[in-house]
């Protein structure tokens, strides 16, 4: 079973709302489900829309032919009707276009007329369009209605439940086939539907997150609202300040005092948090960065998807200090590498930047309930009151052999917590002489060998003997994998080598890996290839060709396999 | 055991002989002392400038942090430990030009900590440039046609609704120190504006300027310090008289107080359990 579902309309149409209780009641079904979702920078009008793949296996990508498209205005449907398959259908409010319904199949039923008439509510149109889609593919109408009830507050439930109810039964009475399902070989079981922002977030409050200061910007906001929706339960607290400036520093402040703490932000939020980030790096105070990549520079495209930030990410802020970068590839992966961000800023007292992007932020997974009992929490080296009290002097900055000192928090022993943004002592006071200066900077420096060893090596997909390698990094990994896996059915001898942990850039182990490639392509959401040239200048591998994509718009494995026909695999 | 001035004792000064700052940490220490806060349970967050400095030349838990942003580092702090006494230092181009914004939200929000603006007028680390407090027409090497007309810091306090906001001079040490006192036992935001005599930089705002000028509010009956309105005609006073003492004082819940998660025990003592998630992601199913 593998098909997919559209909901088009516009901004305000409630395209988002259909498409996450399609994808929940399939999920709920126990469907494996991936969803994504276009849409612009407005709050009404222009064209939005939202794609769910269902399948009874894995599904990490959109792929694009259409099996069902909800079309809610005109403009949707005469712009989506030739992504129809042949047996697709669309199903649209009663504008007819004559042209159209030669070429396609089109059910034009009158969503307003039937919500207004069986709902008593016009508004609840999109629920009639989502309970006919539902209707075509034979789905159980009270796991839908049940959906549609934990979606809404119970006053609006109602409505909406009767609504879709009036349009799962109109398309029952029409006459066209129905689309092949075979929703019943679907195995029971439960999977958590949840989008890139959410596992980020699922994943800091896992690790223990305490403090989240940050200020709006697409695609990271939702991050903030997740948290704040769950500060009770979590005695967590979340706080929106006056800009991103602010929200470093809270983090940092926060960090020191002893809590985890971390900021969310975009490409311009992070150009604010630069001086923090250098902040965190001299002053050794762990501190987490969520970069939600869309497509810049300064405002760019909003609520598009871009991999523009990752040079920028190695490179921010001024002088030298050590950072580890994570780029996490689907839902289940931010939540775990969210939780390794956490343990890494305060293993070695840097700043940890998870590099996400608009497509991963808001795109959909279903993803097992995670296992709790394996998360595990490394606080690194803070000291207990008893083990303070033994110390005649405590140094926030001791030299030692790894260059982590213990670390103390303020006002819960005697130990004096001293820090600076100047170059300091091991007191943590400032200085000038070139002596310490070297000293400090040694020591900074010498936290990155064993970081290093912390970084996980890329995986391979598919046959190690593989001829041809695509390589990718982050969100693209759902496309990719998606790619190659065809492109191998299709008997060509092909892997997939996918970067999450990009910072320090695990060298070692990658030329091994690709010992039998004879042709490397590198595959990313960017206009220079700045993976590409970063996995160049540490490899010493030899790139045969980039697939670049910087329209804005997320790749999908038709788009892969369409540019690696150009070449002679 | 009583906490002494020797428990403060840090280590020298850097500042030039005469300077303001030292009157400033002068009063400090005996307002620490007076309130009789040991250093381990004070956090000083300071900036970057001659005032930046101050924390090193005494002994806390102290972070020094950048140009302009004590401030939000200081009230992230707080929250994670709403059991430190945090004070946030910092000069007039500090607070007053880089960091303006942290100053101004964080006093509408009324956090529970003290600032101490070390207002010198001029710009004196990087060797005296006019600043944002800078008289009208100062001449400095980067304004040689005299500096616009500067902000006035006590009355963008009261616009901001802060619910502690005072005037000190350097050249009054235990008055100072008063003053210090109320505003670090102060409940929610205290600002505290000093008037702080570059010896160096600045030759028109001299100790003997400020001599002839200041008064003190105290003394003063009739002034309710709770009025509002008389706040800010207060705060307009300046080229012949400048009040000194408690400008404005209104109790108001600060936003320590109004976040649940901060009721009970500090963050800081609180355990992490990852478990809790468990009942999160039944919303997800």
């Amino acid at each position: 079973m593998d098909f997919n579902i559209m909901v088009a309309g516009e901004a305000g149409q409630g395209v988002q709302t259909i498409g996450i209780i399609l994808a929940r009641a399939f999920a709920r079904l126990g469907c494996h489900v991936f969803a994504d979702q276009d849409y612009e920078s407005r709050i009404r009008g222009g064209h939005n829309f939202f794609r769910i793949r269902i399948k009874d296996s894995q599904a990490l990508a959109i792929s694009e032919p259409l099996d069902i498209l909800v079309a809610l205005n005109r403009e949707s449907l005469s712009m989506h009707c030739n992504e129809l398959t042949k047996t697709g259908i669309a199903i649209s409010d009663e504008f007819r276009d004559p042209d159209l319904s030669r070429q396609y199949k089109i059910i034009p039923m009158p969503l307003s007329g039937l919500a207004e008439e069986k709902a008593g509510d016009k508004r609840t149109f999109n629920s009639v369009a989502a309970g006919a889609a539902m209707g075509l593919v034979g789905f159980n109408f009270d796991l839908l209605s049940a959906v549609i009830k934990d979606y809404f507050t119970q006053e609006l439930a109602e409505n909406n439940i009767k609504a879709a109810r009036a349009g799962y039964e109109y398309v029952q009475q029409q006459t066209m086939t129905n689309i092949k399902s075979d929703l019943s070989t679907v195995i029971k079981s439960s999977r958590l539907l949840i989008n890139g922002n959410d596992a980020v977030a699922m994943g800091a409050l896992a690790a223990g997150c305490k403090f989240l200061a940050a200020y709006p910007m697409t695609p990271s906001t939702p991050i903030i609202e997740f948290m704040a929706a769950y500060e009770a339960d979590f005695n967590t607290v979340v706080f929106q300040p006056e800009d991103e400036i602010a929200a470093v520093h809270m983090a940092i402040g926060a960090s020191y005092a002893g809590v985890r703490a971390m900021t969310v932000t975009s490409g311009g939020g992070f150009s604010l948090m630069t001086e923090g980030l250098g902040l965190s790096g001299m002053t050794e105070t762990p501190l987490v960065i969520v970069l939600g990549q869309r497509a810049g520079p300064a405002i760019g495209l909003p609520t598009r998807t871009e991999q523009g930030d990752l040079q920028f990410a190695i490179h921010a802020s001024h002088g030298e200090f050590p950072r580890a970068i994570f780029a996490p590839s689907t839902a289940e992966n931010a939540f775990w590498l969210t939780i390794k961000a956490f343990n890494t800023a305060e293993k070695y007292q840097v700043p940890v930047i998870l590099l996400t992007d608009h497509y991963l932020a808001t795109s959909y997974f279903t993803v097992d309930k995670f296992d709790t009992s394996a998360i595990f929490i490394d606080r690194g080296l803070p000291l207990n009151e008893e083990e303070m009290g033994k110390l005649s002097e405590y140094k926030r900055h001791r030299i030692t052999g790894s260059g982590i000192s213990p670390r103390a928090f303020p006002g819960l022993s005697q130990a004096l917590v001293v820090t600076d943004s100047d170059e300091h002592n091991e007191e943590g006071h400032l200085i000038e002489d070139a002596e310490t200066r070297v000293r400090m900077t040694d020591k900074r420096l010498k936290k990155t060998s064993a970081l290093r060893k912390d970084i996980a090596f890329p995986l391979i997909y598919g046959p190690k003997s593989a001829n041809i390698t695509l390589v990718g990094w982050g969100s693209t990994f759902g496309p990719l994998y998606e790619a190659s896996t065809f492109l191998r059915k299709q008997g060509v001898n092909i892997n997939l080598l996918h970067f999450t942990e990009i910072w320090p850039f695990p060298t070692r182990g990658v030329s091994s890996l690709l010992i039998n490639s004879d042709k490397i392509f590198i595959i990313e959401n960017n206009a220079t290839g700045q993976f590409s040239n970063l996995f160049i200048s540490k490899t010493g591998l030899k790139v045969h060709s980039t697939i670049l994509k910087y329209d804005g718009r997320p790749f999908t494995s038709d788009y892969i396999i369409k540019e690696l026909s150009r070449e002679q695999l | 055991m009583a906490v002494t001035l020797n428990d403060y004792a840090g280590l020298q000064p850097a500042w030039c002989p005469g300077c303001g700052n030292f009157g400033i940490l002068s009063a400090l220490k005996m307002a620490l002392v007076d309130l009789g806060i040991p250093p381990h349970k004070l956090l000083v967050v300071s900036g970057i400038g001659q005032a930046g400095k101050l924390p090193h030349y005494m002994k806390c838990n102290t972070f020094n942090s950048l140009h302009g942003r004590p401030v939000p580092v200081a009230v992230g702090a707080k929250i994670a430990n709403r059991e430190l006494v945090v004070i946030a230092v910092g000069g007039d181009g500090d607070g007053y030009g880089e960091g303006g914004n942290h100053w101004i939200h964080s006093m509408r929000r009324n956090h529970d900590i003290t600032y101490m603006v070390h207002n010198n007028q001029v710009y004196a680390l990087t060797r005296g440039q006019a600043s944002p407090t800078s008289g009208a027409g100062f001449v400095s090497k980067t304004t040689p046609e005299g500096a616009p007309a500067p902000i006035n810091p006590l009355a963008l306090a009261v616009a901001s609704n802060t619910s502690f906001i005072a005037r000190g001079f350097a050249g009054d040490v235990e008055h100072l120190a008063g003053l210090i006192k109320l505003a670090v036992s102060h409940k929610g935001f205290s600002f505290l504006d000093i008037l702080q005599p570059c010896v160096t930089f600045n030759h028109v705002n001299t100790y003997e300027w400020f001599k002839k000028r200041v008064y003190k509010l105290d003394a003063d009956k009739n002034y309710d310090p709770s009025n509002k309105l008389a706040a800010f005609e207060k705060a307009q006073e300046w080229d012949e008289r400048i009040p000194l003492g408690i400008i404005y004082r209104k109790q108001r819940p600060t936003y320590e107080d109004s976040i649940l998660a901060l009721a009970d025990l500090p963050l800081v003592k609180q355990s992490i359990e990852p478990a809790r998630v468990e009942k999160m992601m039944a919303d997800f199913l």
